[in-house]
């Protein structure tokens, strides 16, 4: 145990977030599943996705058939009790996974790669570009999120494309900011240096050269982003700036507090999907905050390093 | 003073981006929303509809420049027009602020005091069962959607135990005085709110001021102080802490873009007549001045907080001051 653990933490001069990914995917892996938190996030994100693959295994109900009594609690029969228009809670929570899913990693997709565009080239390429781009990015960290959200998401018809959009435009500053500062530090190595001599493009040096060092750091910025997208998705919807017939938790949720389903006797109408969402969120953020151990040596518990000490 | 000066630049172009995003927004998105509400206000003030003319780009035949510059010096006066009640915007948000600047401020300050607290004991007392549960649980915590927490609490402490009410900043046919049974029963139906804000904002500062405290606990000043027998609350708090503390007080301006936005979602929650809710009620009818005018301000509110803490790192941190 301490010898695997003194092979991953002597790896920690060049922190697997900032190492080259060639040999360590294996070793990462393992480190992965040596903490304990990494394993609890992968466990739940596994699930979530087995239940948005595979909704019908587990919900035996049509989630938008309005044909049971109305306003129930939870029984055997309906296990999160009934919607205002006698829907099945239950069925509808399993059924809005597949989508609040594929919102939430489109969003965080997009968002990473817009924010290792802007953050890599402003590194890589400097002078008036990097002042340009990094004064962008600090001004898109102070404007507040929600409140551009909500304004933006006013404009345009309330439905998925328009959540992913508005979603994708205001998550990437932050992001863009720790690139920014990775791509700076590698940013005059030899063989970015071997690049140039050969005459390559800058969008060739960034997309061939640069981003395949930073895979793990772009993966930890996937995550960041996803805990924050996870978040923000449902608080939209649940505003009322969602299609609230499409079915998600958080159109789940707006639903219910309308009806004020708290009060009406059915509130896990209005808390199941919510604790859907902490729960994604925090698969999310289980398996970033291990990332964050990992890849920086300094944070690990200590016990690991008495155990390498005393070895 | 490079330092305060750059920020301050700073200062201005976010304040001008924000400007700019506000025009901009109407004019490049597909369909005419602007130009549906406008046509609803029907015998208003002409100076004021002009304004809001200028602001959406409706009826405005002159060349766009000029509508940005008059709209920019409209801003700048604090002309923002009339919401779709036919109130100007900004008596409306001043009308509201008192109530959510209390709430947010006094959350924010305690999150902040627990957060940094929670931070600076656990990296103290680093590898202990303590350290092993507290940043985590309340990194976890702070992850949950803020809204998921205030619906739990309304479930548990208002329907269920039915201990403290729900809905409104004070009762139904209270009237408003400097009477302890007044201020009793407003904090009553602050409680709640509140504590929502503070169990999803605490754990932000946790994990940076534990992160900062265990760099510089391994510096030698620490090991110094150590050396010198010093209490352990003075090496924790003036040696430690002290220089751990300054990234978080650039991040604390940084979050509290964040928290806002928590906040709004609170008061949709909790139905609380703030700011937030005032920005709820202009989704809900459509009043895109009232929502533009709400997107400035919270803009402002944000930039004025990051500036403070930039005069306070200056003034903590001599490495800044340096030309």
């Amino acid at each position: 145990m301490a010898i695997t653990e003194l092979g991953s933490g002597t790896a920690g001069d060049a922190p697997a977030l900032d190492g080259g990914g060639r040999a360590r995917p294996r070793r990462f892996l393992r480190a992965v599943f040596h903490n304990r938190k990494a394993t609890a996030g992968v466990v739940i994100l596994l699930i979530i996705v087995f239940v948005a693959a595979f909704p019908g295994l587990i919900a035996h109900k049509d989630p938008q058939a309005a044909i049971y009594p109305q306003n129930l609690g939870p029984s055997f029969d309906h296990l999160l009790g009934t919607t205002q228009l006698g829907q099945d809670v239950f069925a509808q929570l399993i059924y809005g996974t597949r989508l609040t899913l594929v919102v939430t990693l489109v969003v965080s997709a997009i968002a990473t790669f817009l924010s290792m565009i802007i953050g890599v080239t402003a590194a890589y390429v400097g002078g008036l570009t990097d002042r340009a781009l990094s004064v962008t990015t600090d001004i898109f960290l102070i404007i507040p999120v929600l409140p551009l959200l909500i304004v933006l998401a006013s404009y345009l018809p309330p439905g998925t494309v328009s959540l992913i959009i508005v979603l994708c435009a205001t998550s990437w500053a932050f992001q863009a900011r720790q690139l920014r500062a990775q791509g700076l530090s590698i940013r005059n190595r030899d063989f970015l240096a071997a690049a140039r001599a050969r005459g390559e493009r800058s969008m060739y040096v960034i997309l061939v050269e640069i981003v395949p060092t930073m895979t793990s750091l772009l993966a930890a910025s996937f995550l960041a982003l996803a805990v924050y997208v996870v978040g923000f998705a449902a608080g939209l919807q649940f505003l009322g700036l969602g299609n609230s017939s499409q079915l998600m938790w958080g159109t789940m949720l707006y639903n219910a507090h309308q009806a004020g389903a708290l009060e009406a006797g059915n509130a896990w109408w209005a808390l199941a999907p919510g604790a859907a969402v902490a729960f994604l969120g925090a698969g999310f953020a289980l398996v970033n905050y291990a990332f964050d151990e990992i890849g920086n040596p300094a944070l690990r518990p200590v016990r690991r390093r008495r155990a390498r000490a005393s070895s | 003073m490079r330092f305060v000066s750059r920020r301050l630049v700073l200062f201005v172009l976010t304040l001008w981006a924000a400007l700019t995003v506000n025009f901009i927004i109407p004019r490049v998105m597909p369909g005419n929303e602007a130009q549906a509400v406008l046509a609803t206000y029907k015998g208003v003030n002409p100076a004021a509809l002009h304004a809001l003319e200028v602001e959406f780009g409706v009826n405005v035949h002159q060349n766009i420049v000029v509508a940005y510059l008059e709209y920019l010096r409209n801003s700048l006066t604090g002309q923002f027009g009339l919401d779709a009640q036919r109130v100007p915007v900004v008596s409306e948000i001043m009308s509201k602020l008192p109530w959510t600047l209390a709430l947010v401020g006094v959350t924010t300050v305690i999150a902040f005091i627990i957060g940094t607290l929670a931070g600076i004991v656990s990296a103290w007392w680093r590898g202990s069962r303590l350290d092993g549960i507290l940043p985590p649980f309340l990194f976890i915590v702070s992850t949950f959607p803020v809204f998921f927490v205030a619906l739990l609490l309304i479930y548990v402490f208002a329907v269920v135990l039915n201990w403290l009410p729900i809905g409104s900043n004070y009762s139904i046919g209270a009237t408003p005085s400097f009477s302890p049974s007044f201020i009793g029963d407003v904090l009553n139906h602050a409680l709640l709110p509140a504590i929502s804000l503070v169990v999803v904002t605490a754990g932000l500062w946790t994990y940076s001021m534990r992160n900062n405290m265990i760099t510089t606990l391994a510096e030698d000043y620490v090991k110094m102080g150590r050396a010198k027998g010093l209490p352990t609350s003075r090496i924790m708090f003036d040696y430690a802490a002290r220089n751990a503390i300054l990234p978080n007080l650039t991040g604390f301006a940084m979050q509290l873009g964040y928290v806002l936005g928590g906040s709004i979602l609170i008061e949709y929650t909790f139905s609380y007549p703030g700011l937030g809710y005032l920005f709820y009620t202009g989704t809900t009818n459509h009043d895109l001045p009232l929502m533009q005018g709400l997107f400035l301000f919270y803009t402002l509110a944000v930039l004025i907080c990051v500036l403070i803490a930039d005069f306070a790192t200056a003034a903590l941190d001599p490495r800044t001051r340096e030309p």
